[in-house]
């Protein structure tokens, strides 16, 4: 369909061509929580069945940089909405503004990211053949990044959950493999989300949104605002299990 | 005599010429023809692999195939013929050709991402191929596990990814068609006066949107569990098979939904146009379409009622079964009562739909006998399941989209099949398919399992008259692929409205130009109103068309 400025030759007025944007988002994002849904329908019912373990697991985690991570992500939804409102009143410097700190944000979340997936190879706790729940507690010199007295208390904790679940080792590489699922499934969702956050700062560089048409930024906004949300249900699904125990 | 109709000089095939004006085409109609391209490509490469299954079965001890090979013949013969025929068939087909004719739309909302679909669907289409050459699939098409993430030796990664990457394919149509649907429509053209092709396509794409997603990450688990020995449904580490049947069903049956329900879109066309009668109770039948749509989602478990699921959900579950026939028993019963007085003609669209209505009859009642617990434990798993499945997918889904094809093909290409071939070819794939499956549901209640590669001596006289029927059935496969494929080039000419029918899309030009309509039409009638459309010639008190305005493919 050829175009004139920024209205589609499918569309007759350019507030259609919004309507038509926004609801086409709104039911991509319905989708999405449908295919988040079936993941963590599966974690919630391991969970169920295999509270222990997945306590364990959670203790694994490291608490200081998955809250550092939703602090970013949150403050990152911050400035999504700040481009977007930049882009509503014409200030085309701010757009440019806060899609960079939106992108930067995005990646320091994939360094913490990083950080914490290179830990749990260290530490023996990727679902596989080597994964051992217990080998930060047997090897406490191949872990100098968990301090002493941290050990010590997740050993208690390995043994407590051992009385209540002998095969401990077997389910929490269920709890392992919704980690790295979920996780993996949402850093996919933040890396298409940057992608699409550079081609917004591009336009913008090029002058493209104004306050009569700004729906790429708008759109883009609402899925960077849902991948947050889907932080928001993880963090506490993943690192606060065991501050909720029955 | 009529006037001979003039075919149109520019219209939407010949606006542009060569490879890249169709690769790079965002317009509807043709996205809609490089569907029909790949998604014949994989009907026929389905229809190989149940052509082996067949010849196999001839003989008891089955000696043409070895177990393992027969076991993929199956496997493939499933997949391709579920993902990536039945699903994109009529609405990635029919509904992208249509739906903006239907409600005079230029296109559809995202035509861009109409295109992207295609790809999606091409690219998943390769995976799912490369894994059938190279060493092909053995799990059945339901990807069980722990079978298809633990123990399978056969290549199911790219199969699993390649249909991952094909459920996008489907969700972003379903979601082009909701937006279309809400935002497109031309002026006059109100909700109840939707064609219920339209509103039949608006309930597929609320399951495909709703449902697609779950098997997609339901796929990607068992995915990221045989390829990266991460565990959710692995009883070794402590994970429930069990749950993946639960996530696979939940998208699966409502997909059965996404296969008939487009079907009945297309039926829903085809009766009131050859019995030049107002459908019967529209409200109903629109309401029917959402209500399959939703009550479809509350059923799955009755695959899997005998995994040893609580005896209270078995029948909470049976229950809602049976409730879901009641909406396509209104639909069944609509059409019936709109034939009542009509006056009918026996065109080759309406021998397809004739043939839908009793196939699917029997489909759909059969459906009953496998929903009820006790029936249940005894069909389970036998060849009356696949003979019913088959008389809903093949014998209602297949024959709606060919009743469409044809119905359709004049406004698609501009010119007429040969009717009297199509008729013989409508009667022998009729004649065909049930010599191919009532046979099946004898041999189900005699208690032939399904998915065995032998089978007991006694069955042989079932088997043969099944495989019999099947090469029939072929025969009645091919003859529209090829005299449609001829008739697009060498057909006589059609007319914009050679029926003539009352919807929108007749009143363009037949191909359609490439904005669809010279100018936005207004919409001031109410659908299927034979009477009142002196813009077709059909005002006079009977419906019946005055003289010469009777179909372009003469007087026969």
């Amino acid at each position: 369909m050829h175009r004139t400025g920024a209205l589609y030759g499918q569309f007759k007025t350019l507030e259609q061509q919004k309507d038509t944007a926004s609801l086409g988002m709104w039911i991509f994002l319905v989708t999405e929580v449908m295919f988040f849904g079936g993941i963590m329908l599966a974690y919630t019912i391991n969970r169920h069945t295999y509270f222990h373990a997945f306590a364990v697991g959670s203790n694994t985690l490291d608490l200081f940089l998955g809250g550092f991570n939703t602090v970013v992500l949150l403050a990152s939804s911050f400035t999504m909405a700040m481009a977007v409102y930049s882009a509503q009143v014409g200030k085309k410097q701010w757009i440019k503004l806060f899609l960079t700190l939106t992108i930067i944000l995005g990646f320091v979340f994939f360094g913490v990211k990083y950080v914490e997936y290179a830990q749990k190879f260290h530490h023996h706790l990727v679902p596989g053949k080597s994964f051992d729940i217990s080998y930060c507690v047997n090897n406490p010199s191949a872990c100098p990044d968990i301090k002493p007295e941290h050990l010590e208390k997740e050993r208690e904790e390995i043994e407590r959950a051992m009385q209540a679940d002998p095969d401990l080792n077997a389910h929490a590489q269920l709890y392992y493999s919704a980690y790295f699922g979920m996780t993996g499934l949402h850093a996919l969702h933040m890396v298409i989300g940057a992608g699409l956050l550079f081609w917004l700062l591009k336009n913008s560089f090029a002058g493209a949104y104004t306050p009569e048409w700004n729906t790429p930024v708008d759109i883009v906004g609402l899925y960077w605002h849902f991948v947050d949300i889907v932080w928001i249900y993880l963090f506490p699904l993943l690192y606060l299990i065991d501050r909720h125990k029955p | 005599m009529a006037v001979a109709p003039k075919f149109p000089e520019k219209h939407y095939l010949n606006e542009t010429y060569g490879i890249r004006s169709w690769l790079l085409t965002t317009d509807h109609k043709r996205i809609a023809l490089l569907y029909l391209v790949s998604v014949t490509f994989f009907f026929f490469v389905g229809g190989f692999f149940a052509m082996m299954i067949r010849l196999h079965l001839l003989t008891p001890d089955g000696y043409m195939l070895s177990a393992d090979t027969y076991n993929k013949m199956f496997t493939m013969h499933g997949v391709a013929m579920i993902f990536f025929f039945l699903i994109p068939s009529i609405p990635a087909i029919l509904g992208n050709f249509l739906i903006p004719l239907m409600i005079g739309a230029k296109d559809l909302a995202f035509p861009k991402i109409n295109l992207l679909s295609w790809y999606v669907y091409i690219v998943g289409g390769t995976f799912t191929l490369y894994s059938m050459i190279t060493g092909g699939l053995d799990t059945g098409w339901t990807f069980y596990t722990p079978l298809s993430t633990v123990y399978s030796n056969s290549a199911v990664a790219p199969a699993v990814i390649g249909i991952f990457i094909t459920g996008f394919s489907s969700i972003l149509t379903g979601l082009n068609f909701l937006v279309t649907v809400h935002t497109m429509r031309a002026p006059g053209m109100t909700w109840f006066r939707l064609p219920l092709f339209v509103w039949a396509h608006y309930a597929t794409s609320v399951v495909m949107i709703l449902g697609t997603p779950v098997v997609a990450i339901t796929l990607a688990l068992a995915g990221m569990e045989r390829l990266f020995g991460l565990g959710f449904f692995n009883p070794a580490m402590g994970g429930d098979p069990i749950l993946f049947q639960h996530l696979f069903w939940f998208y699966s049956h409502p997909a059965v939904y996404i296969m008939i329900l487009p079907a009945m879109g297309v039926i829903s066309e085809l009766i009131p146009t050859f019995a030049r009668k107002k459908l019967f109770g529209y409200h109903f039948v629109a309401a029917a379409s959402l209500a399959i749509a939703v009550i479809g989602f509350l059923v799955w478990t009755h695959h899997m009622f005998l995994t040893g699921q609580s005896t209270y959900a078995a029948l909470a579950f049976s229950f809602l079964t049976f409730l879901v026939a009641i909406p396509s028993a209104v639909k069944t019963f609509n059409w019936t009562a709109t034939l009542f007085g009509g006056s009918i003609s026996f065109d080759t669209p309406m021998l397809y739909a004739f043939g839908f209505l009793g196939l699917f009859l029997i489909g759909g009642l059969t459906g009953l006998f496998l929903g009820c617990l006790g029936t249940d434990i005894h069909i389970h798993d036998t060849y009356f399941v696949v003979a019913h499945f088959h008389y809903i997918m093949v014998g209602g889904a297949v024959m709606g989209y060919l009743g469409g094809l044809h119905f359709w093909w004049p406004k698609i290409t501009g010119r007429m099949y040969p009717e009297w071939l199509a008729r013989i070819a409508a009667l022998v794939l009729f004649v065909g398919f049930n010599l191919t499956f009532f046979p099946q549901f004898l041999l189900g209640y005699l208690g032939m399992p399904r998915r065995y590669h032998v089978y007991p001596p006694e069955f042989q006289v079932y088997n043969v008259m099944s495989t019999a029927g099947a090469s029939i059935l072929a025969i009645g496969y091919l003859l529209p692929m090829i005299y449609l494929t001829w008739a697009a080039f060498f057909g006589k000419v059609a007319g914009d409205n050679p029926w003539p029918a009352t919807g929108l899309e007749w009143k363009t030009s037949s191909p359609p130009p490439t904005e669809n309509f010279h100018v936005t039409p207004e919409v001031t009638w109410e659908a299927y109103d034979f009477h009142n459309r002196p813009d077709l010639g059909l005002d006079s008190p009977t419906g019946h068309p005055p003289a010469g305005a009777v179909p372009a493919h003469g007087h026969d």
